[in-house]
């Protein structure tokens, strides 16, 4: 044999193993870490058996952070340091963090000049973005699974609710690296739970995933197939979750409480939290009694079921008119589905269950706890990713995307509901003559015009030859990748120069400003970019290998001897290389190795030139030489 | 697509090198049968590319099969473990079967991206609508929508018009069985127009439905 390797289609990265990969459910109220062996996932505790850590950061005044349980006792005393609901905030502007200040309790502030245009928070004297609290909680994540597993962990998936938008998308990303974690894939929620549900019952047919979470609602159907998890619509309301029904719970307490004065913060955050209690007691019990304590004054409050239910039932009807829009957009009636996923901690409050079994008309699927099923989904994914696996994901963009055109009205590019990844293409044309530069404005929504749609960025495209109005050609391209994470770019096509254009996100974090965080937050930040390309080129190197290998087997006798020899040595060298950690001298190997093997390239197409004239078909050519890995 | 390169004797017989190992692999072919690695896609049809005959009328079981096993061997989820080049190559590939098999599972779509190719665009695809009765088939369906006052009106003209949409994907199926693609560009004109006034009846239900609770 000419070159000792793998058999082909064998994975060619047993040495570059970087640690587990985990699942993270970062959530609004709670965040869930699981791992998952041999297509078993399992959530990953504390030492006192807690799979859940409260979604809450305390920023002490000695510089101390604390995350989770802790950060979470400590909001009653210094409501001022604590952090809490940070998901909701997440790619989002200044200006709708104010929309939802009423139900926040901490200070937000409007982005500086050099900084992107994602709203800050004012903490204890910090100003922090949504992406680095996130970062926090991702880095106690972190952290809990190391713990557990005894090992570094450094890659995961992490989910993000369907209907999440594009910079909330890449904010979740940019959290997760500057966490010093390498995403894998951005999975929905929903299609995480449906994994879970789905492989732990090897379900089949039509399900539908109910999505409850703290901040958010989604509702996804799925087409469950011999392994393949295949997402036909999904829906719902980025701004709206359980969190919703805790504040109308808390305003009701604080209303009994002092009805005269406006609550102080500490006050909205004592009733915030008893609300919470309230709501999951009733969840069992049909009445009770809780106590409001804050600075000596006690309040007593009673709440009933009925009660709970009548606060929370707007909410509900609206969960449930999205749940019919997906339906619809589906191409489904409500009892073709053949099961009902309950995801959420919020789903377990009986008229949530009531309403869905109505819609749908069965009972929902309540055996996977909804607080876990996402993050073991996530786990499941994360191992399919990194060990292989047959289940094979394929999501759908929620929402669509468009070009803001004359007059306000946009223009969809994508629209809601289309499978990722995908790519599609738009064309404009100048209006003006002369023009040589245009301006282009990329929005996320349903809606026609421009103002009703969510601005994600601009950019403008320069160096257009000037022509008449009308006659330029200008191509507009947008792709999603399976991450649901849009990339645009502007080509003029008369010309066929391209433009990589620079798209500066409306809502999210300046790239200086990113690079600066990654520099702050990593000692050995260019360690790692280092070590990230050093792995990048063995891999590249053992498949210059391996493809070499493959050719050498199929058309030995196009191979002289001397070249063989040449190449052997050339491959034994860089063999040897790839035990170093040498990166340029493997990429020069790598090249030397291409080089030396150019001619017998150009032989082998000539034979099968020779082949084809004579005619023989490709297939029997291929088929004689080397079984097709297809088939 | 004419290339504007002369043809090279590999071109010529639906040879390209592969990528990764500089061996030749047919046209069309995902996986270089030498070295397994994954090729771009190429310019293919989507009937083609998902392996269906050309024909109108779509087995959407068969499609379905098609789609997942061809996903299943490309998707870029599959290819995690290779380098970043094939993980792009993959997702290329991802994005070209998403593409068709959008297209052929949805009979409207179908039907227009038939006869794109067949240089008969239907009205909207780059074309004027030009069919005089159906513009006032339209208009008139429109006003009797917008007229409805109740639930019940307008879902008696929602089930008419799904109704008129059923027969006219019939004919739409009838004429490309038959060759027609005269024929089938007018039902297909019609077809879309049918297909909105389905979509707003349904929208409009909605909206009364929500008025009424
Ligand atoms: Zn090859």
């Amino acid at each position: 044999m000419l070159l000792q390797i793998h058999e082909p289609g064998e994975t060619p990265l047993p040495h570059e193993q970087r640690g587990t990969a985990v699942g993270i459910d970062l959530g609004t109220t709670n965040s869930v870490v699981a791992v998952a062996t041999d297509g078993t996932p399992e959530v990953l505790r504390d030492a006192g058996g807690a799979a859940l850590v409260p979604s809450v950061v305390a920023y002490g005044a000695d510089g101390v952070v604390e995350v989770g349980a802790a950060a979470r006792r400590r909001l009653l005393d210094d409501p001022d340091l604590v952090v809490s609901s940070v998901k909701r905030l997440m790619g989002r502007g200044a200006g709708e963090a104010r929309a939802l200040a009423g139900t926040l309790p901490y200070r937000v502030a409007p982005p500086e000049p050099a900084e992107g245009g994602m709203v800050r928070l004012l903490v204890g004297g910090r100003r922090l973005s949504p992406v680095e609290v996130s970062a926090d909680i991702l880095r106690a994540l972190k952290a809990r699974a190391e713990a557990a597993l005894g090992r570094p962990v450094e890659r995961a998936v992490v989910t993000v609710p369907a209907y999440f938008d594009d910079a909330a998308r890449t904010a979740t990303r940019d959290a997760a690296r500057l966490a010093g974690l390498e995403v894998l894939r951005l999975v929905n929620e929903p299609t995480a739970a449906a994994l879970a549900y789905g492989l732990d019952h090897a379900a089949e047919g039509l399900y539908a995933v109910y999505d409850l979470g703290g901040g958010t609602f989604d509702i996804s159907v799925l087409r469950l197939q011999k392994g393949v998890f295949q997402v036909l619509a999904t829906g719902g309301d980025a701004a709206l979750g359980g969190d919703d029904i805790d504040h109308a719970v808390a305003e009701r307490f604080l209303a009994e409480r002092r009805p005269e004065a406006a609550p102080t913060v500490a006050e909205v955050k004592q009733a915030l939290a008893t609300a919470r209690l309230a709501k999951e007691c009733l969840t069992t019990q049909e009445r009770g009694e809780w106590l409001v304590e804050i600075g000596g004054g006690t309040s007593r409050h009673r709440l009933d079921r009925a009660t709970l239910d009548e606060v929370a039932e707007p909410l509900v009807a609206r969960t449930i008119e999205i749940c019919r829009t997906v339906l619809a957009d589906a191409g489904l009636a409500p009892d073709e589905i053949r099961g009902v996923v309950m995801v959420g901690g919020s789903t377990r409050m009986p008229i949530v269950q009531d309403r869905v079994a109505a819609l749908f008309g069965r009972p929902p699927l309540v055996d996977l706890d909804p607080d876990e099923v996402v993050a073991l989904g996530a786990a499941l994914q994360a191992e399919a990713l990194t060990a292989g696996s047959d289940t094979l994901l394929l999501d759908v963009t929620p929402l669509s995307l468009g070009i803001e055109t004359m007059g306000g009205i946009v223009e969809k590019v994508i629209e809601r509901n289309t499978p990722i990844p995908v790519a599609r293409a738009q064309e404009f044309t100048t209006y003006q003559d002369g023009q040589t530069g245009m301006l282009f404005h990329v929005v996320q929504g349903e809606r026609e015009m421009v103002d009703e749609c969510r601005s994600l960025a601009r950019f403008e495209l320069t160096g257009i030859p000037p022509m008449t109005a009308g006659a330029a050609r200008i191509r507009v391209s947008f792709a999603v990748d399976a991450d649901g994470l849009l990339t645009v770019t502007a080509q003029e096509k008369t010309t066929g120069a391209r433009q990589h254009v620079e798209v500066r996100p409306s809502y999210g974090l300046g790239e200086d400003e990113m690079a600066r965080m990654l520099r702050d937050s990593m000692e050995h930040a260019s360690d790692d970019m280092g070590r990230r390309l050093l792995i990048e080129a063995r891999v590249e190197a053992r498949r210059v290998l391996l493809a070499l290998d493959a050719a050498t087997k199929a058309d030995a006798a196009l191979l002289p001897a001397d070249e063989r020899a040449a190449i052997a040595a050339a491959a034994a060298g860089l063999e040897r290389l790839l035990a170093g950690d040498d990166r340029h001298a493997i990429d020069a190997a790598v090249e030397e190795l291409e080089r030396l093997s150019r001619a017998f390239a150009q032989r082998r197409m000539d034979k099968a030139i020779r082949l084809a004239l004579a005619g023989r078909s490709i297939d029997a050519v291929a088929a004689e030489a080397a079984p097709n890995p297809t088939e | 697509m004419s290339p504007t390169n002369p043809i090279d004797p590999a071109t010529a017989h639906g040879l390209s090198a592969c990528w990764s190992c500089q061996g030749p692999v047919a046209a069309g072919e995902p996986f270089c049968p030498t070295c397994g690695a994954v090729q771009p896609p190429g310019q293919a049809d989507h009937f083609t590319r998902l392996g269906l005959p050309r024909a109108f009328d779509v087995d959407l079981q068969a499609l379905d099969r098609a789609y997942f096993a061809r996903q299943r061997a490309l998707h870029p989820d599959r290819m995690a473990r290779h380098s970043a080049r094939e993980r792009a190559i993959a997702e290329s590939q991802s994005v070209s079967l998403n593409d068709a098999y959008e297209t052929l599972r949805d009979p409207m779509r179908r039907a227009g991206y038939m006869l794109a190719a067949a240089g008969r665009p239907v009205a909207g695809d780059g074309a004027t609508i030009d069919d005089h009765a159906l513009l006032s088939e339209t208009m008139e369906a429109r006003e009797a929508l917008m007229e409805a006052a109740t639930e019940t009106e307008v879902a008696a003209l929602a089930a008419r018009a799904a109704a008129d949409r059923a027969a006219c994907l019939a004919d739409v199926a009838g004429a490309f069985a038959a060759g027609d693609l005269d024929a089938a560009r007018r039902h297909a004109t019609r077809l879309r127009y049918l297909v909105k006034l389905v979509e707003e009846a349904h929208r409009r239900r909605l909206s009364l439905a929500g008025k009424a609770a």
